[in-house]
């Protein structure tokens, strides 16, 4: 029996076909999927921040690693890893990352979304990972739904079609 | 010491001073639509953000959001929530019929602004009176608007809070016009550290540290 598993902000989950994995609602957040095709194992994690470094020495604690791109992919790459996955394999797939609101004059602190994408991008290479495809930016907001039975990642959006990359 | 922290009395001050806030956000609204208007006594809640999507229901229905940030001493976001055809009804009342643009897709200029217009005005009602009541100084941001998931509206609003805390704190009061049937949410959400703040200025702060992690913005 496929198990749908909703991934909350913050949250990272990972499973094996045939579960399928779904974030609603992504905004300025990111959907990360990681997918090892021979095993059929993915994960996904929901991030919202693009770096960690900025609550260091506030006194907050990292509670939950999913939260941050730089705690959450290398989180997300040991549970793979632990279930079996190789990371030579993985095939990577992100989505989201928009800009919602416009204001006039714009301000660094709104633009959080495409600040995920970039950090995403960086964090992947850095960790030796390959980004297979990604839809991300713009001005809306979208749901994602991984399928780990074929590895697919459905994205949609209000007002126009499903893309499935 | 967190949000979930936060005692009964405290919830209830916040409750009481949002009450007020809302209260002429009402009465503006009122004088906007010539209309009764009611509203829910605010809704003081903590929700985990993993769980945000969810507090208004279905997360992918479309609703338009406009979005407001407060400056000065006490710097929260302030969010309005309607269902697409109540929004444009309220935006019809601000309109002639040849100024509509509205096509079913995509909302009109006009539309948009007249929107805008509206958050403004009601924040400016919700901010002097809280600002007097508490002797904090606020001022507003020019607004912004979206429509899309209200999932990803709420998502994209409260996504910085995450620096600091795994939850967040909603204040929420739905207005309603009775005649017309519009239904719509309001949600101010304190940044981190503005809650001491608040709480300090009504004088129920008690043990709450001064910030939740980040420095208090004095």
């Amino acid at each position: 029996m496929a198990e749908l598993i909703r991934v909350g902000m913050s949250e990272i989950a990972v499973s094996r076909s045939p579960d399928v994995l779904v974030a609603i609602g992504l905004g300025s957040c990111v959907g990360v999927c990681f997918y090892d095709p021979v095993l059929k194992y993915g994960g996904m994690a929901h991030v919202m921040l693009p770096d960690s470094a900025q609550i260091l020495g506030t006194g907050a604690e990292i509670t939950k690693p999913g939260k941050f791109v730089d705690t959450a992919l290398p989180e997300m790459l040991k549970k793979m890893t632990e279930m079996g996955a190789l990371a030579s394999r993985l095939e990577v797939k992100i989505v989201g990352g928009a800009q919602m609101f416009n204001f006039n004059g714009g301000n660094d602190k709104l633009q959080i979304g495409p600040r995920n994408v970039e950090a995403i991008e960086k964090m992947l290479e850095k960790m030796n990972l390959k980004l297979v495809a990604k839809n991300t930016g713009g001005n809306h907001g979208r749901s994602v739904r991984f399928d780990l039975a074929t590895g697919t990642v459905t994205v949609k959006m209000l007002n126009s079609p499903d893309i499935i990359i | 010491m967190g949000l979930l922290d936060l005692t009964p009395l405290q919830k209830d001050v916040i409750k009481e001073v949002s009450n007020i806030g809302a209260a002429h956000a009402a009465t503006v609204l009122h004088q906007l639509l010539h209309e009764k208007v009611s509203m829910t006594v605010p809704e003081v809640s903590v929700v985990a953000l993993s769980d945000i999507c969810e507090v208004l229901g279905q997360p992918e229905d479309p609703m338009i959001g406009v979005y407001l940030r407060v400056f000065g001493d006490a710097p929260s976001k302030i969010l309005y929530l309607f269902p697409r055809e109540e929004a444009l009804f309220l935006a019809g009342l601000l309109l002639t019929e040849e100024d509509r643009q509205d096509n079913g897709d995509t909302l009109g200029e006009l539309e948009v602004s007249a929107l805008k217009e509206i958050g403004n005005i009601l924040t400016g009602a919700y901010v002097y009176a809280f600002s007097s009541f508490t002797g904090l100084n606020m001022l507003s941001s020019v607004p912004a608007l979206t429509y899309d998931m209200v999932g990803a509206i709420l998502n994209t609003v409260l996504v910085d809070l995450g620096a600091t805390d795994d939850y967040a704190l909603l204040i929420e009061t739905k207005l309603r016009a009775c005649e017309v049937n519009i239904t719509g949410h309001f949600f101010l959400v304190p940044d981190p550290g503005t809650l001491a703040i608040i709480l300090d200025a009504l004088g129920v702060k008690g043990q709450w540290p001064n910030s939740s992690g980040s420095a208090c913005p004095k």
